[in-house]
């Protein structure tokens, strides 16, 4: 679509070392570090100016949050797997384990759309405290974030996945980037396990 | 190239020719002037729908201040077009007024000023100025201008849906926020579009101006331009996503019922609120000052670049202190992340806070003043030519001292309980923002115009529009300040009418609002020069205004791809009035001995 040659699309500029996408991808993550940060500081601001705020992650499923850990963790390692595909140029196995990664991500999904499901049947909504409506509104963030991330993967393992024929090193340029938007993804679920799920300090309250 | 074909299909066009040019003029009316990938129609675009929402802005200004002037008296014909649930009987109603107020910030803001300063200038000036062929991400340029346009439609029709629109005003603070009608709902989602096209639109900047400059351009010789676009966007990037975050939250607080913002037993209209409780007002404030006090100089950072690209040209001699405007550009940029919450003085966050946040706020005016006195020094022993942009630059920097230093007395906590709130507080910035950025979005204007359309504006017709304007919008701002100073509190829909400490200052609302309707008149001159000079104005050579940054080596207007050899910088931006060159400029782009205007206090490069 555009026409005008740009510099420095595939290979690196030699005085800053990085292709445009690259650079790219990191200024984009930057300012996701501060959505997602810009959330868990309403977190600890709201946790620590209500007295009354008491626990929250008894309700949560810490079994069903650990599945999910290592479900994303692999998919994770997958991602690597499917950018080392795409630098050797082997198609089958760029599908394989960018059809791992998506099909992890849908797993992912589905533990998670159940454990929505079980707070709505058991009157846990996200008007039922802030502790739920931080829950539902970080998770659901990042549950989009998956989505889009599974979106991008689907399309580079398979309908746009002719372009390793066309122009190898761009594409394998491009899977690297969305490895690392999905590794960034991964990372936030490192950081919402805990905060959510493990932590529960203050005294227990009774309901 | 004369071979504009009407019949060429885009698709057609796209695979037939490899040839940049040919393919440029192939493209169909579609992809040409609504989805194109050129920087320079994504620049106009940008800059055309800014100018657009920025006389919608004003026009409910303008529409306010008569209920200012003459609260309650019916407004002639314009009553009966606006209906009844706004208008009855042609007086407005406090509701409507409120939703005038929230819309005219937001819209000035939002959708006026930072696509015209970031989007428009941005996209237009800077990979020209960097001697690129275009952006960095073309494609994503162009889904930044669609995010802003449909962010631009969701915040008009919220005006037209039940309640009507947002009335919280611009900043947007709950627990009033939350309990608003559907408007507010639609003002979220509107955010949300213009902050994923800033968020867009600064990674590309960024990369753009890292990755793309041209041989030999070091950051060193960036036009004062570029660096200040480039604080801008980093600004962009770190700082909206903590609105994203809070208008995520505002969201879940209105459509699912949660309560991040409201507290426990809130009572509205005598009944209690049936929420969770266990929010708090305050992260609100916390989250939208994050982002809306380095917002501040996003406005304003792209105008200095500007005045200072005009001052430079116009004086014919080198910037005075280029490296300290770049530091003082980065230092601005750094520490606008730590003043936010001196908009919160009078939220009882404490003596220590307060302390930190007027501490941090005086130290940014340092490099704000440094800037400016640069600027005024530029003007020292310079032959001046007063062109209709250099007219525009030279008010800038009265107009934007006068916001600058009143913002001081705002900065320190103990006369801001005074002065919180009051018209003192609207006065001053809007003297940073209207005679300050505006100005120097006009002088942009008059001075790259030749660029994107090889002519001239009219220099008679751009006279006749400043010194209305500089007259103008001085009676509109001026008072303001003299009624704040009194006590005069803001977003009162009757203007303070009702208390008698105001009473003595009420008669200036009067010389407000004419001063406010004049001000849009001295529009209409910049309006006829604006079109008619596309087609009648002078021919002007591709560098318009003997000037030496790259963007003027450029045919203009500059076709698909820019350049017809790839630029290098030799020199730095502003080499005018060289010794022992001939003629009074000395293009960056031009080959030759590399020269460097002596900088005060700095060792010459070639001997450190």
């Amino acid at each position: 679509m555009s026409t005008a040659a740009i510099p420095y699309t595939v290979d690196a500029r030699p005085d800053t070392g990085l292709n445009n996408v690259k650079l790219g991808i990191w200024l984009f993550l930057s300012s996701e570090v501060m959505l997602f940060g810009s959330l868990f500081a309403g977190y600890i601001l709201l946790r620590t100016g209500n007295p009354a705020w008491g626990a929250g992650s008894e309700l949560l499923s810490i079994p069903l949050a650990t599945l999910n850990t290592i479900v994303l963790i692999t998919s994770s390692v997958t991602m690597v797997m499917s950018w080392v595909a795409a630098m050797e140029r082997n198609l089958k196995k760029l599908r394989l384990y960018m059809g791992a990664t998506v099909g992890l991500g849908a797993v992912f999904m589905v533990v998670k759309s159940f454990e929505y499901a079980a707070k709505f049947e058991h009157h846990h909504p996200p008007s039922y405290s802030t502790f739920m409506a931080c829950y539902f509104t970080f998770t659901g963030l990042h549950a989009l974030h998956v989505l889009a991330g599974m979106c991008v993967n689907f399309y580079f393992g398979f309908p746009g996945a002719k372009m390793m024929q066309t122009d190898p090193q761009q594409f394998a340029n491009r899977v690297e980037v969305a490895g690392l938007f999905w590794h960034f993804v991964d990372l936030v679920w490192i950081f919402l396990f805990p905060v959510l799920y493990l932590l529960n300090f203050g005294p227990p309250v009774s309901h | 190239m004369t071979d504009v074909s009407t019949h060429a299909h885009p698709e057609t066009a796209a695979h037939a020719h490899g040839d940049a040019h040919l393919e440029h003029h192939q493209l169909g009316f579609w992809r040409h002037y609504v989805f194109s990938t050129d920087h320079k129609m994504i620049g106009i675009q940008y800059a055309f729908t800014g100018l657009l929402f920025l006389l919608f802005g004003f026009s409910l200004m303008m529409l306010m201040r008569w209920n200012l002037a003459f609260p309650g008296k019916a407004i002639p014909l314009l009553g009966k077009i606006l209906g009844d649930t706004r208008m009855p009987g042609g007086s407005m109603l406090p509701e409507f007024y409120n939703q005038l107020g929230a819309m005219h910030g937001t819209i000035m803001v939002f959708l006026g000023v930072v696509p015209l300063a970031v989007g428009g200038f941005g996209n237009f000036v800077v990979p020209l100025q960097i001697g690129a062929p275009d952006m960095a991400f073309p494609r994503l340029n162009m889904f930044s201008y669609h995010a802003y346009f449909w962010g631009g439609v969701v915040m008009l029709g919220s005006f037209f849906v039940p309640g009507g629109s947002a009335q919280g005003g611009w900043t947007s603070y709950p627990p009033l926020s939350d309990i608003l009608p559907t408007g507010q709902t639609l003002w979220i989602l509107g955010m949300l579009f213009l902050i994923t096209s800033s968020l867009l639109g600064a990674v590309n900047f960024i990369t753009t101006i890292i990755q793309l400059r041209a041989p030999g351009l070091t950051f060193w010789r960036l036009p004062f331009f570029v660096w200040a676009q480039f604080v801008t966007s980093f600004l962009l990037l770190l700082a909206f996503p903590a609105l994203q975050a809070a208008g995520i939250m505002q969201l879940m607080d209105r459509v699912a019922k949660t309560s991040f913002f409201l507290p426990q037993g809130l009572v509205v209209s005598g009944q209690v609120l049936k929420v969770s409780g266990g929010g708090s007002p305050l992260l609100w404030q916390h989250l939208f000052w994050f982002l809306a006090h380095p917002e501040v100089y996003v406005l304003i950072l792209p105008a200095m670049g500007i005045v200072a690209e005009v001052i430079a040209n116009n004086t014919r001699k080198p910037l005075w202190g280029y490296r300290p405007l770049v530091f003082s550009v980065l230092a601005i940029g750094a520490l606008s992340f730590v003043v936010w919450a001196h908009h919160m003085f009078m939220t009882g966050m404490g003596t220590v806070m307060s302390t930190f946040f007027q501490t941090t706020t005086m130290i940014i005016s340092i490099p704000s003043v440094i800037i400016l006195t640069c600027l005024i020094l530029s003007l020292w022993g310079g032959s001046i030519r007063f062109t209709p942009p250099m007219l525009f630059a030279l008010a800038f920097l009265p107009m934007f001292g006068i916001g600058g230093l009143t913002g001081l007395p705002l900065g320190l906590a103990s006369p801001d309980i005074h002065f919180h709130d009051t018209y003192y507080v609207i006065a001053h910035f809007h003297y940073v923002v209207a005679p300050g950025t505006l100005f120097a979005l006009f002088a942009g204007i008059y001075y790259w115009y030749p660029k994107a359309t090889g002519r001239y504006m009219s220099t008679r017709l751009g006279q006749l529009h400043f010194w209305p304007s500089l007259v103008f919008i001085n009676g509109v701002f001026m008072p303001m300040f003299i009624q704040g100073l009194a006590g005069m509190q803001r977003r009162l829909y009757d203007g303070g009418a009702s208390y008698t400490h105001t009473a003595h200052v009420l008669w200036l609302h009067k010389v407000i609002s004419f001063s406010a309707w004049g001000l849009g008149l001295s529009q209409i001159p910049f309006i006829i020069n604006f079109f008619w000079s596309k087609r009648h104005g002078a021919l002007a050579p591709a560098n318009a205004w003997d000037a030496t940054t790259i963007e003027w080596s450029a045919p203009s207007p500059p076709p698909h791809g820019n350049f017809e050899v790839q630029p290098v910088a030799y020199r730095g931006p502003y080499e005018y009035s060289v010794p022992d060159h001939p003629g009074d400029f000395f293009p960056q782009s031009e080959p030759g001995p590399e020269t460097v205007s002596p900088i005060p206090g700095t060792p010459h490069p070639a001997h450190a």
